[in-house]
This record gives structure tokens, C-alpha cells and sequence, in this order.
């Protein structure tokens, strides 16, 4: 029965998500912990098989008991090696503290829909986490458009304005999934088959690799997968979809769905079409430095330049997809590790931000940067933990995001890819800017006496849904305050703005420390992440 | 020319596609892109499904007379997959039915398959029983497969109309929601709604 | 007449995109080469001659796409139903004032045409029939799950155009939906789960062979094909009419077309 522990991974969200189906449309109390045992199953499974592929390997597990008969793979197969595992580890965690944290938001913003909410929010981490694990082309395809049908529903659900934006974020996303699949049709033609490896036999046994239908192939698995993940300029769905969407919607899926997608990038460069192809023979290695390079930049002054927190969170996400998507492709083994390692982080880094923007944009009712001034005093634990994921974002040690800068920086160096390696810097400024004015904000200022009249104007335009301020206050169970009316100036924020409760707060510092604990045990990972490399010939 | 006249199903796909592409990208109205993006996921199977078309083939699937032989036989199946051939394709089953109930373009399938269905129902005669024919009648049970279209095509795309029929659902629910919200389809009348910079 | 800038960038895109695709065009096989990587290759040719053996099912394409690719085919199955539930998620609203007074004017005009319910009642039970006898055959002529799944569904749709919604929906409720959708999808879930608790890999049909009487573990596998077959059936049964149930009343499930 051990052996069948990969598979859990992928069916226990799945079973779970059926349960709520089932049972939670009538007793609405079981949803939340329907989900938590379901991811916590999950994310148990991902830590036995990483358990597993450390003792004895990587690991493989043949759905519908098709093994490899006569040299190549008649039915679906799984692979998970030291890269997936940690990346499986990553998504179920991640997804676990999201449902915990976004638990009473769930009840406030959407009160009417919350067995839709649990479930669709499982069967997309039962999505991603299938893409991750899957070594079969198609069924990457099928599991992309499970993960991105959920999420679209789960983003139309706020207001009108996040219809509008799900809309877009259809019209970009299929385009994108499209992409891939004709990618993979194109893989089809010329080698028969659909598993990842054999394509990647296929393609080297007959020179085929120079082919110009394969160059085609490659370019169009690699727009598809740039438009899903938003790398600038494809991002065009990305911040109005992230920031119109409910809080819980966006804490899930901000962290996770666009690093995925980077990662299935990677897969497919090295398992499917081969390093030496991609950085020897095709010269490509500096035009997409470039291109990441103009996404890490476009990404940071967009940000720098908003005033809303939730798009400034948007575009810092499209900026660090540059930083992966440019460590993936400057060409060598350092580069490669600083991008996966970056995925792990990242992943961290955006929850532990959307955790916090949260929280603020909740107990404060305001969304623009000014309403951090003087949380240090009311929300002292949240702030530090804001300061932990600043200085994991701006890259100090010893925080996560230094030791990825490094690997990235290293990697870039050795490779020449110098435009790369500038815009990581700038960017770490201009992140440095954007992050010291929210601790200003934060420990320097005290609160507006304007944000009253702030609060009304932002009701009415409802950014988490047409509900509006009434509902938000009478549905909320448990006890937050939810809107600051200050009459007094003079009245001190602490008495009005207190921390928030354990639900909320616990996630926040696990995420915090674990950033810390990443970059305290780098070196452990980054072997780990070397090691797997080496396993698929790097 | 001949080699427009060969890959024509590429070209008509890609025009398709393109079509597609255009409407999504370009059209005001939200029914008209998701009309776009219909025709764009057609064109993608219409690809797919014309991948797996062999000159001659009938369907996927066996005979009731080559569904009982035994192993033994197999192995002749076998060593006839290399040989597989025009040549062979030519001694095509009579009886072809709709080769692919899915395809929505397999036409051009048809019409070359029953081309060489007709041309040799008059060879059929004297070659009957010939080694490897096709035909549940008489002769022999092997399997020829260049006698079956590719199945994996058919396979895979059925799993795509099913994602593209629910991409659509989906999409049209999110179009009733915004008309719910803002009254009105058209684009640029929706933006004017919101205005430049506020949350509406 | 201006040409708007967003019409100009979508046709250089489109054409960019469409030479780039043509580009490629010269390296492909010719149509219909039965000598092409795809249509000769191993997983083609051993699909075709081994399915007799492994599977005893002569529709290839049903054989690979319940068995050979079978998970594939569950996360089909979820996508469907993730589609309907989305669909439920972002429209379903409790009918409001307006839309009940509407429907209280429309139920006092006639909808109902007399010789669209007598021809409907005959043929509805033929169509249903047919769809049963569509995925039973699955196996033997093009069919299955997929298909006879949507002519249920079709059937049930027939009936809410001819008869009005609120009288189908007496039949077949919401709540029933989305209860049949689950279960189809437990059906097939629960099948690969079965296999896994009797000691084969998730959806390894032969241990069935275990539990399902008379059968050695290659008719195994043709058996479970059709339990699984059903559990596509009801799921997409289900969803296509609750889509259509609430797509065409708004959310309302009151009036509809």
C-alpha cells in the first residue's frame, strides 16, 4: 500500500473536494474541515514520496497499471524526482495556509457561495498538483484546464468587476492553454508519442531535434505557458484578475498558479526538449534573458508606481516571474538552481504578502498604501512578519530571497548574461523602495484622520463584492472588528484596530518563519535541487 | 503546388486558427469573442484529428472476426506493421463507414478514403484473401495497421472538445454575469462604466 | 473610418502568429501517410494490434481512452463537472421580485404547444433509450460515456424546451444534478479506488477480476470499462442540463427559455 502513496497526493483533494460537494451544499460547517484533512493528507503524501526519492530515487508510478512494456510508455506515468517533490511539498502547503488563513474572509466576502468556494479551491490544487507531478504531456494539458476552469469560476465570483476581469483572464488563458496543446500536437506529429521522455528519446534517437516543426513546437509550448504565468508584456489578465478577485481567491492563488506554471516551463526544457538543445544549439539563451530581463524592470516600476496594495502585490508578482523565467534561461547549472530554489521562495515571499495585505486591508477597510500608517502599534506581530518577507523580497540575508539573488546573480555572471543581472539589481532597489515606504508608513506614522471618509468612498465601490460595509459586519463570525470609524482624531489606533485572531495570525508566522528556515538551510535545498538536475542530465 | 496540395489540412487549419485569433483579440462584442474563441479550439482539433487520417484507413475499430484469434497470430501482425503501405492501403475495406463521428472537418477524409474505396472495389475481387486484406467475410484475421486510423488522435481530441465546450459554458456564465452587473456586452460601453481608474 | 489600434495590433499579431505556424508546415508529414511518426509509430501500432489481447475490446478508441489513458479520462470527467459548478457558482442567485413577476405574466400566456408535448412524449423515451443503448455499445461501435451521456442530456434539455423549465426542473431538481454528477464521478473514482485497495495501482482494472464474478483480468478490464463508462454517463448527463437549466434563466431556475 506504500506505493501508492504518490497518487494520494493528486486523489486526496480531488475525494475532497467530492465530499464538499456532497455534503457541503446542506451542512455548511463541514466544508472547512473537509478541506484541511484533504490538504493535510496531501501535503503528508508529498512529504513521504520526497521521503521516498531521497532514500532510493526518483520515483515513477504507472496509472492504470500500464508499465513500460517494450521500451516505451503505453499508459500515463508519473515521475517525481527531487524538483517535483519539493514543488508538490510547496503547492500543498501553501494551499493548506491559504484555507486556514482565508478562512473567515470566505464568510465575509462571499457569504452565499461557500461550499463553491472549497470546492473549486480544491479541485485547483488537486490541478496543480497533478501538472507538477505528471510525466505525460496530454495529461498536463487536461490537468491545465481543470486548475484554470476552477479558477476562473473562482475569480468571477467577487463583483461585477471581477467578472470582467475573469473575462479577459478567459480570453488570455485559453489562448494560452491552446498554445501549449498545438506545442504538444506538433510533439505528437513527428514523434508518435505522448510521455515526456519518450518524446525527449524520440527527438534525440532521430536528429529530429533540428527539425524547424520542433522549433515551432518549442516556441508555442513556450508563449502558451508565458501567457499563463504572466510574464511581461503577455501579463495583461494578471493584476486586474489578482486584485478584483476575493481576498481568499488571491491569497490561493497569487502564490501558486504562476509558479506552477514556471515550473512546467522547466519540466518541459529539460525533460522533453534537452538542455544542450536549448542553450548550445539554439542561441537562445540571450534574447529571453532580455526579454526577462525587460519583464523584471516593467514589472518593478509598474509597481513602484501603484497605489492600490493589491495591484502593487500584482505587478512584484510579475516581477519575480521575470527573475525565474531569466534564471531558467541564462544556460547554466547555478542559473537553473537559483530559478527553482526562487520558485520554492517565491511561493513563501507571496503568501506571507498577500497574508498580510489581507489582513490590513481587512481590519483597516482601506487598500491604499497609506493604510499600513501606524500598524506597528495596533498589529505588532503582523508588522514583523512584514519586515521578515521586505527583506526577503529587497534580498537580505538571511532571508530566502537573498540566497536565491545569489544563485540568480551567480548564474548570470558566469553566463554573461549582464542585462540580467542588472535588473535583478535595480529591481532589489526599487523593491527596496517600495517595501521601506510601507515600514515608514508602518512604525513612522500614525494613522490618517481622513481614513474615515476614505472608508465610505470605498464601500460603496465595494472592492471584495457588491456585498458591501453592512453585510461585512453582520456575517462576520468571528469577532473583528471590521471597519475603523474614527470620529476622534486624537483617539489612539489601539484601541480601535487590534490584531487579528490566531486563525489568521498563525499561518502568517509559520510562512514567516519557513522564509527564514529556507535560507538558513539553503544549501541543503540547492543540493537537493542540483541533484535532481543532474537526475534528468543537466 | 504539390506540396500545397499535400498539407492543405495544415493550411486550412492554421486559417482557421487565425480567424480565431482575430475575433478574440480584436472584436468588441464579449459573444463575439468567445465566438472567436470557439472556432480557435476547432481549428486546433480539426489539426489533430487530421493527423491520425491514413490514405485508405476505415475506423478504429476490430472486426468481430479479427477480435477472436489467437496469440499465434499476433505475432504475424507484427512484422506487418513496417510493410505498411499505399500499395496496401489501396485494397481498402468496402464497407467505410463515418470515419470519425467527431472530427467536425474529417471530410476531406472521407472523400479520400471512399476514392480508394471505389477505385478498388473492382480490384477487390480477384486479390480476396489476399495476406493482410481487410475484410470481415472471408480472410484472414491479421491486423494491418495501416488498415486503422490512428486512435490516439481521436482519443485525445476527445478529451479536448469536452475542455472546450466547458471553457465555454463557463465563459458565457461569466458573460451573463457582467451583463447582470453592468447592462450592457460591449466592451468599450463597459469601460466607459468604470471610468479610468476607479473600482466600479 | 478610424481603424481602431486594438484591430491593427490583432491582425499584425495574427499574422505573425499564422507564418510562424506555416513556417513549420514543409516538415510534416503529407495527409494521410500511413508512414508518418504519429500513425506508424509504437504506441499507435501497439494500440491497435494489442487491444484485442490486453483489453478483449475492439473499439480502440474507447479501449485507450477508458483503460490505456483512463486517468485522463477522470480528470475529463472533473472537468465537466468543475464546468457545472463554476456555472453555478458565478450565476446561481435566488429569483428576485422582477423575475417572479415576469414569470406569474409569462405562466398566463400559453407556452406550452400541443403538438410539440405529444411529439416530445413519443420521442423522448426513444431518444433516452437510444443514449442507453449509445453507451452500453461503447465498446463495440463508436460510443460511450461522452456521447450517451449528451443525449440524456439533450433529451432532458428537449423536455425543458417543450415543457418549460419549471416542469422539468419538478423532475429532475438541482439538487438531484448535482447529487448524479457526484456520483458519477464517484463511480469512476471509486472504481481506481477499489483497484488500489485490492492491491493493483489506482485504475488498475485487472484485480477486479477479484471481485467481479466469472471474469479473468482481461474481460476485468473490459467489465470495469463500462462501470466507468456509466459514471461519465450520469456526470455528464447532469451537467449538461443543469448548464443549460441555468444558463437560460439567469440563475434564476424560475423561467428559462
Amino acid at each position: 500500500m506504500a506505493d501508492q502513496i504518490p497518487v494520494l497526493i493528486i486523489l486526496a483533494p480531488l475525494f475532497g473536494g467530492i465530499l464538499v460537494l456532497l455534503l457541503g451544499l446542506r451542512y455548511r460547517s463541514v466544508c472547512f474541515p473537509i478541506a484541511v484533512a484533504s490538504l493535510g493528507v496531501s501535503l503528508f503524501s508529498a512529504l513521504h514520496t520526497f521521503r521516498t526519492v531521497l532514500l532510493e530515487g526518483p520515483q515513477r508510478y504507472f496509472l492504470s497499471g500500464w508499465e513500460r512494456g517494450g521500451g516505451f510508455a503505453v499508459g500515463i506515468e508519473y515521475r517525481i524526482d527531487q524538483i517535483n517533490g519539493l514543488v508538490l511539498i510547496m503547492i500543498a502547503f501553501v494551499a493548506l495556509l491559504s484555507v486556514i488563513h482565508s478562512r473567515s474572509r470566505v464568510s465575509v466576502e462571499t457569504p452565499a457561495k461557500v461550499p463553491q468556494v472549497y470546492i473549486l479551491s480544491l479541485l485547483l490544487v488537486s490541478g496543480l498538483l497533478g501538472m507538477t507531478i505528471t510525466n505525460d504531456a496530454f495529461n498536463l494539458y487536461v490537468l491545465l484546464e481543470i486548475s484554470s476552469l476552477s479558477s476562473y469560476a473562482l475569480i468571477a465570483i467577487g463583483s461585477r468587476r471581477s467578472a470582467l476581469s475573469a473575462f479577459n483572464y478567459v480570453i488570455m488563458g485559453t489562448i494560452g492553454a491552446s498554445f501549449l496543446l498545438l506545442g504538444v500536437g506538433y510533439l505528437f506529429i513527428q514523434t508518435g508519442t505522448l510521455n515526456m521522455q519518450d518524446i525527449h528519446g524520440a527527438l534525440m534517437a532521430e536528429g529530429l531535434i533540428n527539425a524547424p516543426s520542433i522549433k515551432v513546437a518549442l516556441m508555442l509550448i513556450l508563449i502558451g505557458l508565458w501567457i499563463k504565468m504572466g510574464l511581461f508584456p503577455l501579463h495583461g489578465w494578471l493584476p486586474n484578475a489578482y486584485s478584483y478577485a476575493p481576498s481568499a481567491t488571491g491569497t490561493l492563488m497569487g502564490p501558486l498558479v504562476t509558479k506552477v506554471m514556471i515550473y512546467i516551463m522547466i519540466r518541459m526544457m529539460v525533460s522533453v526538449f534537452g538542455i544542450d538543445f536549448l542553450y548550445e544549439q539554439l542561441a537562445w539563451t540571450k534574447p529571453v534573458s532580455l526579454l526577462a530581463s525587460i519583464a523584471i524592470i516593467g514589472g518593478s516600476f509598474l509597481a513602484v508606481s501603484q497605489t492600490d496594495l493589491r495591484k502593487m502585490l500584482c505587478y512584484l508578482i510579475v516581477a519575480e516571474v521575470g527573475y525565474m523565467v531569466g534564471g531558467a534561461w541564462v544556460g547554466n547549472l547555478n542559473g537553473m538552481t537559483g530559478a527553482i530554489y526562487h520558485i520554492l521562495g517565491d511561493a513563501l515571499m507571496t503568501l506571507c504578502l498577500f497574508f498580510v495585505v489581507g489582513i490590513v486591508v481587512a481590519k483597516t477597510g482601506e487598500h491604499r498604501l497609506s493604510a499600513f500608517k501606524g500598524l506597528f502599534k495596533s498589529m505588532p506581530l503582523t508588522m514583523v512578519c512584514f519586515v521578515v518577507v521586505a527583506l526577503a523580497m529587497i534580498g537580505l540575508p538571511p532571508t530566502c530571497g537573498f540566497f536565491s539573488k545569489w544563485y540568480l546573480v551567480r548564474g548570470g555572471l558566469e553566463a554573461g548574461q549582464y542585462p540580467f543581472v542588472i535588473a535583478l539589481l535595480i529591481s532589489s532597489l526599487v523593491n527596496a523602495v517600495i517595501f521601506f515606504r510601507l515600514i515608514e508608513f508602518a512604525y513612522f506614522q500614525s494613522p490618517d484622520s481622513d481614513t474615515a471618509e476614505a472608508h465610505g468612498a470605498h464601500g460603496e465601490s465595494g472592492a471584495h463584492g457588491d456585498e458591501g460595509e453592512h453585510s461585512a459586519t453582520a456575517h462576520a463570525h468571528t469577532p473583528v472588528p471590521m471597519k475603523v470609524y474614527r470620529v476622534d482624531p486624537d483617539l489612539d489606533a489601539d484601541s480601535i484596530i487590534t490584531e487579528v485572531p490566531w486563525g489568521m495570525k498563525a499561518p502568517l508566522l509559520i510562512v514567516a518563519a519557513c522564509l527564514l528556515l529556507l535560507g538558513i538551510f539553503n544549501s541543503t535545498v540547492t543540493a537537493w535541487i542540483a541533484d535532481g538536475l543532474k537526475g534528468v542530465g543537466f | 503546388m504539390d506540396a500545397f496540395l499535400e498539407n492543405f489540412n495544415y493550411i486550412v487549419y492554421v486559417v482557421l486558427m487565425m480567424i480565431g485569433l482575430y475575433a478574440m483579440i480584436s472584436k468588441n462584442n464579449l459573444i463575439k469573442k468567445l465566438v472567436g474563441m470557439t472556432i480557435f479550439q476547432s481549428a486546433i482539433i480539426l489539426f489533430y484529428v487530421s493527423i491520425g487520417a491514413k490514405e485508405g484507413a476505415a475506423i478504429p475499430i476490430l472486426d468481430h472476426h479479427q477480435m477472436h484469434v489467437a496469440a499465434a497470430h499476433d505475432d504475424h501482425a507484427d512484422t506487418h506493421k513496417d510493410k505498411a503501405d499505399t500499395h496496401e492501403g489501396e485494397h481498402a475495406d468496402t464497407k467505410i463507414h463515418k470515419a470519425d463521428k467527431h472530427a467536425a472537418g474529417a471530410h476531406s477524409n472521407h472523400t479520400s478514403a471512399e476514392h480508394a474505396s471505389t477505385h478498388t472495389d473492382k480490384l477487390e475481387a480477384p486479390h480476396a484473401g489476399e495476406h493482410g486484406d481487410h475484410d470481415g467475410h472471408h480472410g484472414s484475421s491479421e491486423i494491418n495497421p495501416a488498415k486503422f486510423s490512428n486512435p490516439i488522435p481521436h482519443v485525445l481530441m476527445l478529451t479536448a472538445i469536452v475542455v472546450g465546450v466547458s471553457t465555454l459554458g463557463v465563459a458565457l456564465s461569466i458573460v451573463q454575469r457582467v451583463h447582470q452587473g453592468y447592462g450592457s456586452i460591449e466592451e468599450d460601453d463597459i469601460l466607459n462604466q468604470i471610468g479610468p481608474n476607479t473600482d466600479g | 473610418m478610424r481603424v481602431k489600434p486594438i484591430k491593427v495590433f490583432a491582425l499584425l499579431a495574427v499574422i505573425c502568429v499564422g507564418s510562424l505556424l506555416l513556417s513549420a508546415m514543409g516538415d510534416f508529414p503529407a495527409f494521410g501517410d500511413p508512414n508518418s511518426p504519429a500513425n506508424a509509430g509504437q504506441l499507435a501500432t501497439h494500440y491497435i494490434t494489442q487491444v484485442r489481447v490486453e483489453t478483449k475490446v475492439p473499439n480502440i478508441v474507447t479501449a485507450v481512452l477508458a483503460d490505456y489513458r483512463g486517468f485522463d479520462t477522470m480528470f475529463e470527467t472533473v472537468v465537466i463537472l468543475v464546468a457545472g459548478l463554476a456555472i453555478l457558482a458565478i450565476l446561481r442567485r435566488p429569483a428576485c421580485e422582477s423575475s417572479r413577476r415576469f414569470a406569474e405574466i409569462a405562466a398566463m400566456k400559453s407556452h406550452v404547444d400541443l403538438i410539440q408535448v405529444t411529439t416530445c412524449r413519443l420521442l423522448i423515451p426513444v431518444i433516452q433509450l437510444f443514449a442507453l443503448y449509445v453507451i452500453a455499445h461503447g465498446h463495440h461501435s463508436p460510443g460511450g460515456g461522452f456521447q450517451g451521456g449528451v443525449i440524456l442530456g439533450a433529451s432532458f434539455i428537449l423536455m425543458a424546451l417543450v415543457n418549460g423549465l419549471r416542469a422539468t426542473l419538478l423532475r429532475f431538481s438541482e439538487k438531484k444534478a448535482l447529487f448524479l454528477s457526484a456520483v458519477g464521478v464517484i463511480i469512476f473514482a471509486g472504481t481506481g479506488l477499489i483497484c488500489m485497495l485490492l492491491g493493483g495501482n489506482f485504475l488498475d482494472y485487472e484485480v477486479l477480476h477479484q471481485i467481479l464474478p466469472y471474469t479473468d483480468p482481461v474481460m476485468a478490464r473490459s467489465h470495469a470499462m463500462l462501470i466507468v463508462e456509466i459514471g461519465v454517463a450520469f456526470t455528464v448527463m447532469s451537467i449538461m442540463f443543469l448548464i443549460y437549466a441555468v444558463l437560460s434563466s439567469g440563475g434564476e431556475m424560475e423561467g428559462g427559455l
